[in-house]
């Protein structure tokens, strides 16, 4: 037996006696772990499962042992993401520090960083937000005009930022910051970490066209962070900003990826595939009685089926430790636009059934619909709009002239 | 499943790559096609070919072949593609020799697959009946003999059908015109009695022709696979095929855009590079993505072929996943290609417009993006 099939049925065997039955059930709305200072556990299942997958490491499986990740090569994380999708298990840990800020913090932290910050985010007990985009910088990010200037041993921090995901339940941020005002806007930025419990710092959530309020305004009035919270060095913080968007990216492209028979992601219920819903408010026995719906499906799963195979082979393609490039824009690009053709197919299959907002004559899972389909819009906008990922492509991948520094001559 | 190319595979590659480039480049297309060349390929290139071994690519050691798998000849066709290289590659070693090695009992395959292999013989599959591809709408009929079947029917879309000495027809000996079952296969001299055979000229310069077999004879040996229930295995020879060809048309497709791109970096308009125009950056963008997806499908489809456990089903999925994909892409870059090199692009003596003629043609041989649809969906029970 080779050690990759060792490897698998240690790995078969540790699940099996470890999982807990409701983890292997599909994940629900609102019991996703997100963890935190103050984490809530809606099912007591999900504390004991997120205890014992960061007791391995699992939680961020190929991180190093040395700041408590699993250790793993990159072929055995992938017997370990198979084993747990063949249990349909659920994410034991969701968070922006597993998929942004550690791959970013381990490239370019400190030691005293990564000692600092890395075991928690693998055990879930700070959880971060993002604080990129500001009122005048969006995918202009590297505009942004919130300041640090230098104070004795601190930063002091004065500005604001929008669209702060989760800003109001967050317990740190990791914030890109003006460190010179006098330099191409590119050669001034720098990234920083700090606390949200610090003074000064005030969010005020805003609600969203779906009706929930994941994100924020983010308000910073003199807020003071010690220099050892500074990551890389000063004023060369964009490198760091870049790097982490291409692991957001690469992040964000899985909206694109349908786990198995079913589109959301293993749901059992009548809309959980866009072609079982299809038939069942048709009544539809054996095929698809609309023949332009039906097209329109297959077109969708053909795509998603190549999707599919497209993120596996850049994963084989990356070598060891290697994380991803430019290509994460590709495939966020795609990826999301995918998953809102899912959501307007889902739409078309469902009729009005699929227009509720709340309330008698919609079941859950119909009003889920409703509310998922007006999210998915923001799937090309968050991380970086559909547009810019084609100008990366466009310039990075493609190496075709930057018509922004052309019309800058 | 491999969705990477293993080493030796990328050095079969290379080396196809090389040769293609440097012996059949798209020129030699445009030679057969202006001097009305008769055989419609070039034999020298072809001989050179066979003595790279492409005609055994996929063929067991034991008929001659090098067992590289349909991963091997899959890279090969890639590279052919490129080039719009014409040959009896997809005719005779994608279709009829994989038909016999599928299909064929110890006897046929021992003398059609080293004749294949080694050059001596070509063969053509005959099928499509009507313009459009359907392989259960069969009308040829088989009808039973003394010691045989008579054939009568006709024929069109026959890739290479006028040189090949071998017709595979397929051709119904029981059941209703539109239905699976009560088709059969079998092998049929050219140059038998009855059997006529017309060259048609098609507009991306390779070779077809039509058939019409008139009283057809031919012995009970003659059968190739089940009779009566040719139709599953004729499905399964199929879907190589259109995997091998969904491989084809993706180095065309990459050919197209590689060549897009140079000219983007390179015209200028404006004052500028037109590769500066936003306008164009995500049309680039977008195709480059496309394309990304149908390397993945391509690659999937073909690893699967070598993949014994992998079932019938499943081989059937990917084929009209490929065929689907790649037919829909191969249209828009080709159409790009034209749009993008402007009113150079409109002239014959540019070589873009060779690729718009054989994207088209491709994406109809063995069933188009809607087809394949279609059968994916029933495939997927919807
Ligand atoms: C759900 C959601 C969650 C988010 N979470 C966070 C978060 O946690 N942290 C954070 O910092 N930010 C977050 N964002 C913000 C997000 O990153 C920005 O909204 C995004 O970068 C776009 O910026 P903008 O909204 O200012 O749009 P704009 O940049 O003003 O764009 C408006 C339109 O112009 C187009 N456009 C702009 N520039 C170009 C160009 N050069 N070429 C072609 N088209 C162009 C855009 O594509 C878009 O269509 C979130 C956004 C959403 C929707």
């Amino acid at each position: 037996m080779s050690s990759q099939q060792d490897f698998r049925a240690a790995t078969r065997q540790w699940l099996e006696s470890n999982c807990p039955e409701s983890m292997r059930t599909p994940m629900v709305q609102d019991e996703i772990v997100w963890g935190g200072r103050n984490p809530s556990f809606k099912n007591p299942d999900s504390k004991l499962w997120l205890e014992r997958m960061a007791d391995r490491g699992w939680t961020c499986p190929t991180w190093p042992t040395e700041y408590g990740g699993g250790g793993l090569s990159k072929d055995e994380s992938v017997v370990l993401r198979q084993e747990l999708a063949r249990i349909n298990a659920r994410p034991a840990l969701t968070s922006f520090g597993i998929g942004m800020l550690g791959p970013a913090l381990l490239e370019y932290g400190s030691h005293a960083h990564k000692l600092e910050h890395i075991p928690k985010i693998v055990r879930g007990e700070i959880r971060w937000c993002q604080g990129y985009s500001e009122p005048g910088s969006g995918s202009d990010l590297a505009s942004l005009s919130t300041k640090a200037e230098l104070q004795g041993e601190n930063y002091i921090v004065n500005g604001s930022k929008v669209w702060t995901s989760y800003a109001d339940k967050a317990d740190w941020i990791f914030c890109l910051v003006r460190t010179d005002f006098d330099v191409p806007k590119h050669s001034g930025i720098s990234f920083i970490l700090f606390d949200m419990a610090s003074e000064g710092i005030s969010t005020k959530p805003i609600q969203l066209i779906s009706g929930s309020s994941p994100f924020c305004e983010t308000f910073f009035l003199d807020v003071k962070v010690p220099t050892a919270n500074l990551v890389g060095r000063l004023n060369e913080g964009w490198t760091i900003a870049k790097r982490l968007l291409q692991h957001e990216r690469t992040m964000i492209s899985s909206f694109g990826l349908a786990s198995g028979q079913s589109d959301r992601g293993g749901t059992t219920s009548t809309v959980a595939s866009v072609e079982g819903a299809a038939m069942h408010y048709r009544g539809d026995k054996d095929s698809l009685s609309d023949p332009v719906l039906r097209d329109e499906i297959a077109q969708f799963k053909i795509d998603s089926e190549a999707f599919a195979y497209t993120s596996q082979r850049s994963i084989e393609e990356s070598r060891q430790g290697q994380g991803p490039n430019a290509t994460s824009s590709m495939l966020k690009n795609y990826g999301c636009e995918l998953n809102k053709r899912r959501y307007e197919l889902l739409l078309k299959a469902i009729g009005s059934q699929g227009l509720g907002w709340e309330g008698e004559g919609f079941a859950d899972d119909e009003l889920l619909v409703t509310r998922e389909w007006l999210r998915s819009k923001g799937n090309s906008i968050e991380g970086g709009t559909s547009e810019v990922q084609l100008n990366v492509i466009a310039k990075r991948v493609l190496g075709l002239p930057d018509i922004l520094s052309i019309s800058k001559k | 499943m491999a969705l990477v190319l293993s080493e030796d595979q990328q050095l079969l590659k290379d080396a196809a790559r090389n040769f293609c480039q440097q012996r059949s480049p798209l020129n030699v297309l445009r030679e057969l096609r202006d001097s009305k060349d008769e055989t419609g390929f070039d034999a020298a290139i072809w001989k050179q070919m066979l003595e790279l071994g492409w005609a055994g690519m996929a063929v067991p050691e034991t008929y001659g072949g090098f067992q590289f798998g349909y991963g091997g000849l899959g890279v090969v066709l890639e590279e052919t593609g490129r080039t719009l290289t014409s040959s009896p590659l997809i005719s005779t070693v994608l279709i009829c020799a994989t038909a016999v090695n599928e299909l064929g009992s110890d006897q046929q395959k021992a003398s059609l697959l080293p004749a294949i292999v080694g050059g001596e013989l070509l063969m053509s599959l005959a099928l499509d009946e009507h313009s459009l591809h359907n392989p259960s709408h069969i009308e040829t009929t088989a009808s039973r003999t003394s010691d045989g079947f008579e054939l009568n029917g006709s024929k069109t879309f026959v890739l290479d059908g006028h040189v090949a000495k071998k017709f595979i027809v397929v051709a119904r000996s029981s059941g209703d015109r539109d239905s699976k079952e009560g088709i059969s296969l079998f092998l049929v001299d050219s140059g038998s009695t009855g059997v006529t055979v017309a060259r048609t000229r098609m507009v991306d310069s390779r070779n077809a022709a039509k058939i019409s077999l008139d009283k057809v004879t031919v012995t009970e040996a003659a059968v190739l696979g089940d009779l009566d229930k040719g139709f599953v295995g004729l499905d399964r020879v199929l879907d190589i095929a259109r995997i091998g060809l969904a491989a084809e048309m993706l180095g065309s497709i990459r050919e197209v855009f590689e060549r897009i791109l140079e000219y983007l970096k390179q015209r200028e308009q404006f004052g500028v590079l037109i590769g500066s125009f936003q306008g164009l950056q995500h049309r680039a963008a977008n195709m480059y993505t496309e394309i990304e997806l149908c390397k993945s499908v391509v690659r999937a489809a073909l690893s699967a072929l070598d993949d014994s456990e992998k079932s019938g089903q499943g081989i059937a999925e990917l084929a009209s996943i490929a065929k689907a994909k790649l037919s829909e892409v191969f249209m828009l870059v080709s159409n790009e290609g034209i749009q993008m090199h402007g009113g150079i692009g409109m002239t014959d003596e540019f070589d873009i417009g060779f690729f718009l003629k054989r994207a088209r043609v491709a994406q109809q041989f063995l069933g188009d993006a809607s087809f394949h649809r279609d059968r994916y969906a029933s495939l997927k029970n919807f």
